[in-house]
């Protein structure tokens, strides 16, 4: 017996047995579309549960990739994905970078003062200035008069505040910042606006939402600020914000869409920069904006005008990404409050509507069906 | 055939072989030998990377980088550069390992000394198996049940006892925070235990059962025969607590989690601090631009690799020394 023949006719069987299936795969079946998308963490649980919906509708496969708005950007300009998501709209430079982008909301996202007083509940008065004071320690004590006087009734120990904050690069820590930067000059001057803060020495980092949540918790007097859907999720008390209009407002998914609405006055045409839009909505030069809660922004998804800039795409992975945005930012909005998420109001919609009327692939309109 | 035949014709084929066998041996030598020098290349490698990595922090911050207290990527204004300098990290780094190692060490050589001199045999087998699920617990486990067990335990309970007691010293005043510097210093404490206490055991077991019937049969109490039993030790047991220095200098998840990540020159245990491993981990994943601070956070990491290898090169300095000591001894 020659174990060897065996052993090689036996390989070269299983070999042809695999490229036997490999090319009956690829010729004989329907291939299933395959989307790629990076970017933004904060609505990628948002975005997951949209790709498993869309996948069960339509059969399209959408691999969604959090790996942060820095990055998602780079890849989307370095068109390694089919569509990239940011929280913050792209600035200016990196707009120019990327020529034929449009910017498309498809998701709302707040930010929230939480804190731990013994005694006192959820509902506590801030106001930009006062936030910049507290978070700058040039308000060191709960009970000083510049909160008691927003606060009228509730009676404020006579305690150290012990300042928390995200320890972790975030884009969170951006629309804070940027909010305090807009109310406070003196915070403006010291601090300014960015994903990593050069925070005064003494005030407690938190890894994550969690952490910032975990360490306000931990320490009595202690104060902090989350996303929205964390701060409603985890049973811890948070504050209304005094908005634009000077009412003190609480964060809720409906504040947040009011705040959008009012914001969606002021939108640019999708395929122009929003740069403009900030990092949150500055509602200072906006009416009807007596309900908004002052600190939210949108989460965007970038897509290209012209979808054939992208190598390898075809007609029919045009049309299947736009008739998932699309989807995203009409019906998929129903799953948003379910996960905490704010639905976008009907004039965000319409907005979008026409911004994916744009979209074209080798000079055709792709979402026929609109 | 008989056995003497069997083993006569066994040698020689062992002799025919012989020509051939000596070229495989090369062969396996050569190749073994080239396999131990991968380390050279892989060490030089990571070496090499770091520091092209924190060449451009390096040029622009110099020497400064070592003492400078400021950590600003994003200054408010976006005229002015931005400023980087790791004192508070090296600080932090530095004082939370000696933390781990005046709370660890002591309990370790405690165990040690159990394991091998007193305990009985079946309690000695239990007590090794926990310790050593100790190890093999991974640090994000510790980090979350720091955050959700020791901290509210340490922070109720013990540090306001702490307080109250030693408050005239200055590393204890201040207001009491759950995520600080001493919470970092404990979990440290507690993760080098399984290191330091099992290499420990493992020396004191190796100490000759000669020394220790000489010193009973000259009376000693069992406290006499364990004060010699660690003095022989001595340099196996240094060894043992450099690596659970190594350890506690280089932990990352686990500090990150509970020690406050706070920029920041602290002088009492009470307050948040950071250390290099923890700047890494916290920022390293979304810091895009500017290339410097990419750049800053890789010079960070540069120092932890220099002061690893530091500990390390300590360590064996010592052990040589004191080995040598001993030997000396016995020869006189």
């Amino acid at each position: 017996m020659n174990y060897k023949i065996i052993a090689v006719t036996e390989t070269i069987i299983l070999a042809a047995a695999i490229a036997g299936f490999a090319v009956y795969s690829m010729y004989f079946t329907n291939q299933p579309i395959i989307l790629s998308g990076a970017g933004a963490t904060f609505p990628a649980p948002l975005i997951q549960k949209w790709s498993a919906e869309f996948k069960d509708m339509t059969g399209v496969q959408i691999n969604y990739e959090g790996i942060g708005s820095g990055g998602g950007v780079k890849q989307f300009t370095e068109k390694t994905v089919d569509f990239g998501a940011s929280d913050p709209p792209m600035k200016d430079s990196e707009f120019s970078a990327a020529p034929g982008t449009l910017h498309i909301p498809i998701t709302i996202g707040g930010v929230v003062p939480i804190y731990n007083i013994q005694g006192i509940p959820k509902g506590l008065n801030f106001s930009g200035q006062v936030l910049a004071d507290i978070f700058s320690l040039n308000i060191t004590r709960w009970n000083d008069p510049k909160i008691a006087t927003i606060n009228p009734g509730a009676t404020l120990p006579d305690a150290e505040i012990i300042v928390c904050h995200r320890s972790d690069s975030s884009g969170t820590t951006k629309v804070f910042t940027s909010f305090l930067s807009d109310e406070s000059t003196t915070w403006k001057n010291a601090y300014g606006a960015a994903n990593v803060i050069n925070w005064p020495p003494q005030t407690i980092g938190g890894k994550g939402n969690p952490g910032v949540a975990a360490a306000v918790r931990q320490n009595p007097n202690s104060i902090g600020y989350v996303e929205l859907s964390y701060a409603l999720e985890s049973n811890i008390s948070y504050g209304k914000v005094q908005n634009a209009a000077g009412h003190f407002v609480e964060p809720t998914l409906e504040t947040l869409a009011v705040a959008a609405s009012a914001m969606s006055l002021i939108l640019p045409s999708g395929d122009a920069s929003w740069a403009s839009v900030g990092s949150y909505f500055n509602l200072h030069n906006v009416d009807d904006a007596d309900n908004a809660y002052p600190i939210a922004s949108f989460s965007y998804a970038l897509v290209y005008k012209e979808l054939n800039v992208r190598a390898g795409i075809t007609l029919d992975k045009a049309r299947a990404l736009t008739w998932f945005l699309w989807w995203a930012v009409h019906d998929g909005q129903h799953y948003a409050s379910g996960l905490s998420y704010v639905p976008l109001p009907q004039a965000v919609v319409t907005h979008n509507e026409a911004t994916l009327r744009m979209i074209t692939f080798n000079g055709q309109q792709v979402n026929d069906w609109a | 055939m008989s056995q003497h035949e069997k083993s006569q014709n066994f040698l020689s084929k062992i002799k025919s072989n012989r020509k051939k066998r000596f070229s495989e041996d090369s062969v396996f030598r050569a190749t073994v030998l080239l396999i131990a020098c991968n380390i050279f290349i892989i060490l030089g490698l990571i070496i090499f990377k770091i520091t092209q990595g924190a060449w451009l922090s390096i040029q622009t911050y110099g020497i400064k980088f070592l003492w400078g207290t400021t950590w600003q990527p994003f200054p408010p204004d976006p005229t002015v550069p931005p400023s980087f300098g790791a004192l508070p990290l090296i600080w932090g780094t530095l004082i939370t390992s000696a933390i781990a190692l005046l709370l660890g060490v002591p309990i370790s050589l405690g165990i040690a000394l159990a394991l091998s001199e007193f305990a009985p045999k079946s309690f000695n087998y239990i007590i090794s198996f926990f310790v050593e699920l100790l190890a093999a617990i991974p640090s994000v486990i510790y980090g979350l049940w720091g955050i959700f067990i020791l901290i509210p335990f340490l922070q109720n309970n013990l540090y306001p006892q702490l307080q109250a007691t030693l408050g005239f010293l200055p590393f204890f005043q201040g207001t009491i925070r759950g995520s600080s510097v001493l919470t970092g210093g404990i979990i440290l404490a507690i993760m080098i235990i399984p290191t330091v206490s099992a290499i420990s055991r493992d020396v004191f077991a190796a100490v000759p059962n000669s020394q220790r019937e000489a010193i009973i049969a000259l009376g000693a109490t069992r406290w006499e025969k364990a004060r010699i039993v660690m003095g022989y030790g001595r340099s196996g047991v240094i060894g043992a607590i450099m690596l659970g220095l190594g350890r506690a200098v280089g932990e990352t998840m686990a500090i990150t989690m509970v020690i406050g990540n706070s920029f920041n020159m602290f002088t009492s245990l009470f307050e948040p601090g950071a250390t290099l491993a923890s700047i890494v981990a916290n920022e390293f994943t979304e810091a895009s631009s500017p290339p410097v601070y990419i750049s800053a956070l890789m010079e960070a990491g540069l120092i932890l690799f220099a002061l690893a290898i530091a500990v390390n090169a300590s360590a064996r300095l010592v052990i040589w020394r004191s080995t040598r000591k001993i030997k000396e001894a016995e020869m006189l």
